[in-house]
């Protein structure tokens, strides 16, 4: 069964006019997820709400909150003896303080693009003499399809396939956003597909603890407006309960067997994001039985030497703190062809979707 | 980078699956969803199915959406 194009505009109508009514006074909405930030961009969304209704996007792309020590540490790899590189595709165009890994491509660094991890694995065996990195970003939804690629790793006996991770759990983050003073939220627009993986308990923490409403959202268009629709009834009612509008897929324990395998392979550990800096239990590190698979501690590196981009004010805009035209490069000297901060780069990031679909017209509400 | 798409599972080989992603077929890690059958939709991420589509809540969104008109807008 199928919406027609007619039965999706009514029902988007519905929505917009129930908006509308709700809201009484102005409310800044976050969509944690970068999915969501293109969705939202892509279908309009922003034009047909009041302007009473901000939305403002959150940290939810791996790419963008991924720090430059660890692309900094890619690139230092992708110039290793006899070493491979696999990726995928987002990172290869993220600046590290001097370089990028496509500018090290470019060179002749062997670095290939997968679009699961599991081909990695391929690229292992058919390269024995070599030693094969697997670059693992990404959260919830992605961190598992790492853990079952090194526990295949493990059964096939491939002694040549390392990960270097960098994987975060967004719970934490949103506790950090929820606990600066200087950041209003006034609603959560919660990632449909992490919450597939983790289920609904990681966070309850921001109804119960913090008393603002929260929506787990699906990324049509009409799932979108419906999560919004969900979110202001919540403040019109004073209520604050993390409710599931992605019930198609999001079950409220989430996925258990992929979750077993996760907390098989990797354990909570203190991370740094861009912009936020280190949040504790915020990432996931290999267990020490899985730590032969780790490019970290079984192929040492040279101390790598970090700087940020002057001026780029990322950080800022995954906090939420600013929108991405409150920066002075964006749209100047930062651009897509040329991109000065993470968030410009990952078609993801905030500041390339608001580049793509609002050139000229930023001021949305 | 979380984008997952919906597909339908035609053929299994104990973790491997073979799904159907509007026409196109593709090989995919049923490691993250053991209980998977032929014919269930399914969430694929990174060359993994991650979760299963429960269709009739799918059927319940939509009817929803369909009939949205026929209920008064609170204020």
């Amino acid at each position: 069964m199928k919406l027609t194009a007619e039965e999706t505009a009514r029902a988007a109508d519905f929505f917009t006019q129930a908006i509308a009514k709700l809201v009484k006074h102005p409310v800044r909405l976050m969509e944690v997820c970068g999915t969501h930030t293109v969705s939202i961009f892509r279908s309009g969304i922003r034009q047909l709400l009041p302007d009473t209704v901000e939305l403002v996007s959150g940290p939810g792309c791996p790419v963008c909150v991924t720090p430059n020590e660890y692309l900094d540490t890619a690139i230092a790899y992708s110039g290793r003896k006899n070493t491979i590189l696999t990726t995928f595709g987002d990172m290869l165009k993220v600046p590290g303080s001097q370089s990028t890994l496509m500018a090290e491509k470019t060179q002749g660094a062997d670095i290939r693009i997968v679009y699961s991890p599991l081909d990695s694995l391929a690229v292992a065996r058919e390269n024995p003499e070599k030693v094969v990195i697997f670059l693992a970003v990404g959260f919830e939804t992605t961190a598992p399809t790492a853990a079952a690629t090194i526990l295949q790793a493990e059964q096939q006996g491939l002694d040549n396939f390392f990960v270097l991770s960098a994987h975060k759990l967004v719970p934490p983050a949103l506790r950090t956003i929820l606990s600066a003073p200087d950041i209003r939220v006034d609603g959560f627009l919660l990632p449909g597909h992490t919450a597939a993986i983790s289920g609904l308990a990681p966070y309850q923490f921001v109804a119960s603890e913090y008393q603002v409403p929260a929506v787990v959202t699906g990324f049509e268009a009409l799932d979108i407006l419906q999560g919004i629709y969900m979110l202001l009834a919540q403040i019109a009612n004073n209520k604050a309960e993390v409710a599931n509008q992605y019930r198609r897929v999001v079950k409220p324990a989430g996925n258990e067997a992929a979750c077993r395998i996760l907390q098989q392979v990797y354990q909570p550990a203190p991370a740094i994001w861009r912009g936020f800096g280190e949040i504790a239990d915020s990432g996931l590190v290999l267990k020490p039985q899985y730590s032969g698979f780790d490019a970290k501690a079984r192929l040492p590196l040279a101390a790598v030497v970090t700087r940020e981009p002057s001026g780029c004010r990322c950080g800022e805009v995954l906090c939420g703190r600013i929108r991405p035209e409150d920066c002075p490069h964006f749209g100047l000297s930062c651009t897509p062809e040329h991109p000065v901060g993470a968030c410009m780069v990952s078609v993801e990031g905030a500041c390339a979707a608001w580049y793509k679909y609002g050139q000229g017209r930023w001021n949305y509400a | 980078m979380c984008l997952a798409v919906p597909a339908k599972i035609i053929k299994r080989s104990e973790f491997l699956g073979t799904v159907d992603i509007s026409g196109v077929t593709r090989e995919v890690s049923l490691m993250l969803l053991p209980d998977a059958v032929v014919g269930d939709y399914v969430l694929v991420h990174a060359g993994f199915a991650i979760q299963a589509i429960d269709e009739e809540e799918a059927l319940r969104t939509l009817e929803l959406f369909k009939e949205l008109e026929q209920y008064e807008i609170d204020s």
